[in-house]
């Protein structure tokens, strides 16, 4: 073992000047991923930020790692293509809710039922910011932006039951308001083998201002955060009144603690192989202005693509020898002419 | 100016073309001795439904007959749906084969020799037999339904609409089941041997070898006893009634060709490619990562790399094609030789990532297996119809090189081309083939792996300027920039696709910036000319006329050079392999000519090129039929143009 390096949050920050506009959610997020890798000690040179377009995509030019800023969507297919090739690198994709979940929703959705081992963190403002203010794929229904000036009429993904429905191995939320679970979060995820997905509540504070207020103001938070704890029953507010459990049609519901007592809250288990329950428990924030699950809501472990590849590559040069190239383009039938 | 100005020739279809003259009555071959009749060369059409088995058929007759040592060419042709209805014109489907004991260059015009399995075959070719030529039908699928199906009023059997041909009527059908009633094969299943009843025919009149082929059916069917016993049994079948029936004087033999001394095997186009992007990786000393998404006719590439994962050969089928090239841009940038394949509508796909390729010069190679468009077009049929959108189909001035293979087994060296151009330049490159490469085949004399060129590469280890790494400081020669792989120490930096100061590679949207940028890309681009091969021209005799050919015509536009020139004309032929850049002295042969005919299978593509490039009155032969030229439509332009 060398000396132990130790690094600081500014050996992750670059010379360049960051350019999101001054309260935008983003910043505590680059803050929380810059301390976050001083915390964990990983080495710049052997990281690589994939990010698609929109505000959160320009992302990696304020890591100082490696980093690719490509195109609309398709940061999980090329951050598949760098953990593919390389799966010694700590690969991660950085996104936006119209990146992840409209324009690259079917990257998003492969990457993590494949389980690459790449960590997806999606920044869910629930509105377009790059392109100053069109409804997204998360925003609520009747959301009055310049492309749905009578309300828009689509109904919104909710991002954590997508990454569940699409198989993924790890799925949290956390929120650009609190630092520590923000950090908590993205630890684990890191630290799971495989597809990670993260969706982080940020606010925009230029086209969708206070969108997630509601929900991660001081004030409320106890009362509307669900605080997802592995192997704990499920209960929030002040004081721990208010559970979570399931009801006849295996529905997640809000309990009054005392009138239905501690027993019938629901436990809860990110280790569960089945995805039903952590399904279920997505499923209790559909609507602005409900109480909403925060935490891991999922943590299991499946054979993870890039290391399966690396493994069929083992095994062909076991079985059939190093790549000789003059027998394989002599193979099948040669004949002589003399 | 409307294609229509440049494009004065074009090939006219079989149904647009007056009848024929016919010669009537029957041929007869002059021999009368039991010894094989020795033949130069012969043209073989397999013709059947598409669930009878040709494809199988003609690919067993040109592996033996490559085996035998002769030269061969072929030309699978079959209809895009897996199976269409049975028995009709829609589900006919065929491979011609032509096998000589010379040096030739197509799969020939005309067949002479057409094996008819049902009556939909038959119309669907009959109108190519050459006159005079032989038509083998298997009379047993001549009934009334099949009739019906193909459209016949009355069997063209019996009504004498095939007196120009010599016919041979053979009861496939009814002899294989006999042949193979005593295995227990139900007649339903007995009946699918019948293809193999057919080759063993072919393979007497021919005097093909039969061991291979015996050999082949016991080790592709080992785990079907049943059939495989029954492929044996109607193969034998029909190479007996070949020898016994007495319907021909005497069998057939085309000798081994006098080909170039060396090691020889068949090869299809897509094998090709696949096998060059394998020897790119072991001649660059990378892994090679090949992302591609499933789809007519490139397919066959993915599955063949897919093989050879102890050559380091990573295969990812991506969930559709754009993923397929960000896997590949990912790779790249993670240091391998990175690919993707595809086909026309793949490629339309991935132009955005493909401009994103350009601006990251990053090293990546785009195999486009064209195949007859527009949108879904024909996905089976071939076409070279993607020139124009390989040059330009992206937004913003993103010049991209463009390597075309002209042959089955030139697809192998037009691969380790690509990606030679790729990592040595920084650049996407995309490589073109064909339908018709890509499943043709032709025998192809091995390489020495020795003297394959070498294409390494060496990544950035160190800062480049003092104490810091520009990602984009180029090489003053290539103009190429550092390839810096993640993992590396004190080289972190970010690349993206918006633009990008010149040198820094920081973020930048300086008007001047730009403009410098848009232009050192088109130079890198264009200054590859300095380092591929000047254009050959083949003119011994001093002609007015070049015929210039890119891509799968060369072999069909080179026989239709040789014909004229046969004919006492002066002819000059020249061949591209590189369309963008072209190779330095183009224009200065284009301009020497008075007259250019650029024979292609669009409406135009490349001469509109050359004359907006060179400002010569090239002038266009096109065929968009999904069809290969013939000879002969290349030789009636030559002759017309002369």
């Amino acid at each position: 073992m060398g000396e132990q390096v130790t690094f600081k949050r500014k050996d992750y920050q670059t010379d360049q000047e960051v350019r999101w506009c001054p309260g935008c959610g983003d910043y505590s997020i680059l803050a929380a991923m810059q301390l976050l890798f001083a915390e964990m000690g990983t080495e710049p040179e052997n990281t690589v930020f994939v990010s698609g377009i929109g505000c959160a995509a320009r992302f990696p030019y304020y890591m100082e790692t490696y980093g690719i800023h490509s195109i609309h969507g398709r940061a999980p297919a090329v951050a598949t293509g760098v953990k593919l090739a390389r799966p010694d690198l700590d690969v991660w994709v950085i996104g936006g809710d119209g990146d992840m979940l409209s324009i690259g929703g079917n990257h998003l959705i492969h990457a993590l039922r494949r389980n690459m081992g790449i960590k997806i963190v999606m920044f869910n403002n629930q509105i377009y910011g790059l392109t100053k203010g069109q409804y997204s794929p998360t925003s609520e229904v009747g959301k009055i932006t310049k492309s749905s000036p009578l309300g828009s009429l689509d109904q919104p993904f909710n991002p954590v039951s997508v990454a569940l429905g699409a198989e993924a191995t790890f799925v949290g939320r956390t929120h650009d308001m609190d630092r520590t679970h923000m950090m908590d979060v993205l630890r684990r995820a890191h630290q799971h083998e495989g597809a990670a997905f993260v969706e982080i509540y940020q606010n925009c504070n230029v086209f969708n201002d206070g969108a997630f207020e509601g929900l991660t103001a001081k004030d409320v938070r106890a009362d509307m955060i669900i605080d997802l704890t592995q192997g704990e029953p499920i209960r929030f507010g002040a004081d721990g009144e208010k559970g979570v459990a399931l009801n006849a049609f295996g529905e997640c519901e809000i309990v009054d603690v005392a009138t239905v007592g501690v027993d019938r809250l629901l436990v809860h288990d990110e280790h569960r192989h089945d995805p039903t329950l952590a399904f279920a428990i997505s499923r209790l924030a559909q609507h602005p202005g409900q109480s909403t699950p925060m935490g891991i809501f999922r943590d299991v472990a499946r054979p993870v693509y890039e290391a399966s590849v690396q493994q069929q590559l083992a095994e062909s040069s076991e079985r059939d020898g190093a790549g000789d190239l003059a027998g394989l383009i002599g193979s099948g039938g040669t004949w002589t002419v003399a | 100016m409307g294609a229509r100005d440049h494009c004065l020739l074009r090939v006219v279809s079989d149904a647009e073309r007056t009848p024929r003259s016919t010669k009537r009555g029957r041929v007869t071959p002059d021999a009368t001795s039991l010894k094989p009749e020795q033949l130069t060369q012969v043209v073989i059409r397999f013709a059947g439904d598409s669930g009878d088995g040709m494809q199988l058929t003609g690919d067993r007759f040109t592996d033996v007959s490559a085996a035998f040592g002769n030269d061969l060419a072929t030309m699978p042709n079959y209809p895009a749906e897996i199976r269409a209805p049975a028995g009709t014109i829609a589900g006919v489907s065929s491979f011609q084969v032509q096998i000589s004991d010379h040096d030739i260059l197509t799969p020939g015009d005309l067949p002479s020799v057409l094996v008819a399995m049902n009556p939909a075959a038959l119309s669907a070719n009959i109108g190519e037999l050459a006159p005079g030529g032989t038509l083998l039908v298997n009379s047993d699928a001549f009934e009334q339904r099949n009739l019906d199906k193909a459209g016949y009023q009355a069997s063209p059997l019996e009504d004498g609409s095939l007196a120009a041909f010599r016919v041979i009527q053979v009861p496939m059908t009814s002899m294989t089941l006999e042949a193979t009633k005593e295995l227990g094969v139900k007649p339903r299943d007995a009946e699918r041997s019948k293809n193999f009843f057919a080759l063993g025919l072919l393979s007497w009149l021919y005097t093909r070898p039969v061991e291979p082929t015996l050999a082949w059916i016991a080790k592709q069917f080992a785990k079907r006893e049943l059939v495989l016993g029954a492929n044996l049994a109607a193969f034998k079948a029909g190479y007996n009634f070949g020898d016994t029936a007495e319907l021909w004087e005497h069998p057939y033999e085309i000798a081994p060709a006098r080909l170039e001394p060396g090691t020889y095997r068949q090869i299809t186009g897509n094998l090709a490619t696949a096998y060059g992007l394998v020897a790119a990786g072991q001649l660059s000393k990378l892994p090679v990562t090949y992302a591609s998404y499933p789809i007519t006719p490139a397919s066959d590439i993915l599955h063949e790399l897919s093989k050879h994962k102890n050559f380091g050969v990573r295969t990812l089928q991506a969930e559709d094609e754009i993923a397929a090239i960000g896997v590949a841009i990912g790779a790249a940038f993670a240091g391998h030789l990175a690919v993707t394949g595809t086909s026309g509508p793949g490629v339309d796909l991935k132009s955005e990532a493909m401009g994103l390729a350009i601006s990251l010069e990053l090293p990546l190679v785009i195999v486009d297996v064209q195949r007859g468009g527009p949108s879904t077009g024909l996905p089976t049929k071939t076409e070279q119809a993607d020139l124009l959108l390989a040059m330009y189909g992206r937004h913003g001035e993103a010049p991209m090189p463009i390597v075309a293979a002209s042959t089955p087994s030139d697809c192998f060296d037009a691969a380790i081309e690509a990606a030679r151009i790729a990592l040595k330049y920084r650049t996407p490159v995309l490589l073109l083939t064909d339908g018709y490469l890509a499943n043709g085949a032709e025998p192809w004399r091995l390489p020495e792996i020795t003297d394959l060129p070498d294409i390494s590469v060496s990544f950035q280890t160190e800062r480049n300027h003092g104490d810091e790494f520009w990602p984009y400081l180029r090489d003053p020669e290539t103009l190429a920039r550092p390839w810096a792989l993640p993992g590396t120490p004190g080289l972190m930096h970010r690349i993206g696709g918006i633009e990008k100061q010149d040198g820094t590679g920081n973020v930048n949207y300086d008007p001047i910036n730009h403009e410098t940028m848009v232009h050192l890309r088109a130079a890198k681009v264009a200054g590859i000319s300095n380092d591929i091969p000047l254009v050959d021209v083949d003119d011994p005799d001093g002609a007015d006329l070049l015929v210039l050919g890119w891509g799968s015509t060369w072999g069909v536009a080179l026989q239709a050079v040789r014909q004229a020139r046969a004919g006492g004309e002066k002819v000059a032929h020249a061949h591209l392999r590189h369309l963008n850049p072209f190779p330095a002295n183009l224009g200065d042969v284009l301009r020497s000519y008075t007259k250019v005919l650029v024979p292609e299978m669009n409406l135009g593509q490349l001469s509109r090129l050359v004359r907006a490039e060179y400002l010569v009155d090239a002038r266009s032969l096109t065929k968009v039929q999904g069809l290969p030229f013939r000879a002969s439509e290349i030789e009636a332009a030559i002759l017309e143009m002369i």
